[in-house]
């Protein structure tokens, strides 16, 4: 059974069809990848599926349950985490207050407990505390959990952003170009670590990347989108090598 | 691991420097009251002081903690003055120990403020752009001509309210009216002092510093940052910026409350609850840094108490006024300020230099 099942998904900016017709079945535990040029569409697939967008038609199944039309934070409450390809951080937070708004809708305590910092306030901030280190651990950025996420260097706000989005606990991680703007060694590492977030976290994960190299790396299955639509779906070897994804990426 | 343990206390501490600031502040002036060497002049300033420090921590809980900007927030200190000065007049021969109906009129005037904050961000917070800054605006002149015509009496009947004058409120013999449109409620009991506005600003502070150093705080300075980024890991964004800006005008309302009690009567006028006050305000807050909430005390106490204190030095003062105006946008504490401070730092200019020679 599919743990994501996204039918017949469509979108229009005025003319243009910027998503048309897109279906991927995604299964519980793999690390999917979703390819294509610039301006493929990739992004708004990722909007859609998060309800940035809404959109004109299709139906997006999470464990069978109808995520389509929700909001962004419900949608997110029901397990659906992403990352942005520009990177979104709260800047001005800590790194560490970054993972702790993420932990948000796992540790409840109300306004007034807050306010007068009763006993639940502590235990509970305690709780949260040791489970941000534990994220930030994992992405090696427990060094820095008291500077301005802001002024982490680009590759660690990168994983900044992962490790913020695991804290809401999704059952399904949107990653959108996550390597973008990283030196080749920051690549390998980063590769190795969402390797290691899935075999760990036992994550499902959907991946957008527009280098091809990388993905063939460490995907499973990929889904090739040009111009709105899907070119090719399946095995990550038998898209790579087929000759309509080449054309593709190189022209005619 | 020595960075970590060296930043671990920072919030603590310096919340802690600003609690310690007010009370050592008020410690000496109270010292310097009991020895005479205080002014009349100074003397009378010291609750409109109070008040104006509760304004500008409780607006920067909306502009920099929130990030949404608020054009009116005299409007909420307008409608806090007169709920309280209401509730006071009308029990003044109910509750007769003082301190149990001052207590219930600041409860009252936060609670209408608030209520009015939350009424007016509900509709307005649930989009994205400035569209706060203009309701806002137009809700603070609002408040402050509807109240200058508002006449409201009371009798053995129950409350009677009118639009136009006291006559058409109607009363019994007994009847008696409390607010007189544009003369404001007269005969508020003073129940302020320096002392009560002082424990009004560390309560504001309390709640304010603790609410941001809490999950509730941290998701709504999360939307101040990125509002998309918030949405995506689950926060409810309208809920938090409600939250935020409701309590915000609940404190106007509370800095009213102590306003209103600390005269003899309380009228709307443009120069308390107008446009002006409300851009002041703004003023303390942007030039204590945006988000910075001792920073908002230092402006509010620094730029009130100046124009008073140069009222000795005639032909300089609005020079002097004018250089620390600037002296403070450069020197204050708001994150930006502090980057820009970094890379134009004179220590590193010099450091420089010499590595060049
Ligand atoms: N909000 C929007 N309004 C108008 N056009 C949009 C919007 N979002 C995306 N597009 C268009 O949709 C197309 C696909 O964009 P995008 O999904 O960002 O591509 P990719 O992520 O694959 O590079 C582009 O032509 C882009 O200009
Ligand atoms: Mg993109």
């Amino acid at each position: 059974m599919a743990l994501l099942s996204v039918n017949n998904l469509s979108i229009s900016f005025g003319g243009l069809r910027a998503v048309d017709d897109f279906n991927i079945q995604i299964k519980k535990g793999q690390l999917y990848g979703l390819i294509g040029p610039n301006g493929a569409g990739k992004t708004t697939v990722f909007n859609l599926l998060t309800g940035v967008y809404r959109p004109d038609e299709g139906i997006v199944l999470l464990d069978d349950k109808n995520i389509t039309n929700l909001k962004t934070m419900d949608i997110n409450k029901c397990g659906v985490g992403r990352t942005f390809q520009n990177i979104r951080l709260f800047k001005k937070l800590s790194v560490l207050d970054n993972v702790k708004v993420g932990l948000h809708n796992r540790f409840h305590y109300n306004t007034f407990e807050g306010i007068l910092r009763l006993p639940k306030y502590r235990r509970l901030e305690k709780m949260m505390n040791e489970e941000a280190y534990r994220l930030l651990e994992v992405f090696d950025l427990d060094g820095e959990a008291k500077l301005s996420a802001g002024n982490l260097p680009y590759g660690k706000q990168r994983k900044l952003e992962i490790a913020r989005t695991l804290a809401t606990n999704p059952k399904l991680l949107l990653l959108d170009e996550p390597a973008a703007g990283m030196n080749p060694n920051e690549t390998k590492e980063l590769m190795e670590t969402i390797r290691f977030v899935r075999d760990n976290f036992a994550m499902t994960i959907l991946l957008i990347e527009h280098d091809m190299k990388l993905v063939s790396g460490i995907c499973e299955e990929l889904t090739v989108l040009n111009f709105g639509k899907i070119l090719i779906s399946g095995e990550t070897n038998a898209v790579l090598n087929d000759s309509r994804v080449i054309t593709a990426y190189l022209g005619e | 691991m020595k960075d970590k343990l060296k930043k671990m206390p920072k919030t603590w501490l310096d919340n802690l420097i600003t609690y310690g600031m007010v009370i050592i502040v008020f410690l000496l002036v109270q010292m310097f009251i009991s020895r005479g060497l205080v002014s009349n002049l100074l003397q009378g300033l010291l609750v409109p002081l109070c008040v104006y420090v509760i304004l500008a921590i409780s607006l920067n809980l909306t502009v920099g903690i929130l990030g949404e900007l608020s054009l009116g927030h005299a409007g909420f200190m307008c409608i806090g003055a007169f709920s309280g000065a209401f509730f006071s007049k009308v029990m003044a021969d109910i509750i007769t120990v003082t301190a149990v109906r001052f207590t219930l009129a600041i409860l009252v005037g936060a609670l209408f403020a608030g209520v009015f904050g939350f009424l007016i961000g509900m509709p307005v917070l649930r989009f994205r752009g400035d569209y706060l800054a203009i309701v806002t605006l137009a809700f603070g002149e609002i408040i402050k001509n509807v109240v200058n015509a508002l006449f409201v009496g009371v009798d053995s009947r129950g409350f009677h309210f009118s639009l136009k004058d006291s006559m058409s409120l109607g009363l019994e013999a007994d009847g008696d009216v409390i607010i007189k449109g544009a003369l404001g409620i007269i005969g508020t009991p003073r129940n302020s002092n320096f002392t009560v506005g002082i424990v009004l600003v560390l309560i504001t502070l309390f709640i304010v510093l603790n609410l941001i150093n809490s999950r509730d705080g941290r998701a709504i300075m999360s939307i101040r940052d990125n509002l998309i980024a918030s949405e995506s890991i689950g926060i409810n964004v309208t809920k938090y910026k409600l939250m935020a800006f409701s309590i915000s005008a609940a404190l106007a309302g509370v800095a009213g409350v102590l306003y209103s009690h600390n005269l003899n009567s309380v009228a709307a006028t443009p120069k308390n609850f107008g446009y002006n006050m409300s851009i002041m305000i703004l003023v303390f807050v942007v030039l204590g840094g945006i988000g910075n909430i001792r920073g908002s005390i230092i402006a509010a106490v620094v730029l009130t108490l100046l124009p008073e204190m140069l009222r000795g030095l005639n032909n300089y003062r609005m020079l002097i006024y004018a250089v620390v105006l600037i002296a403070m946008m450069l020197f204050n504490w708001s994150p930006q300020i502090l980057a820009w401070r970094e890379q134009h730092s004179i220590k590193d200019f010099l450091r420089k230099r010499r590595k060049v020679q």
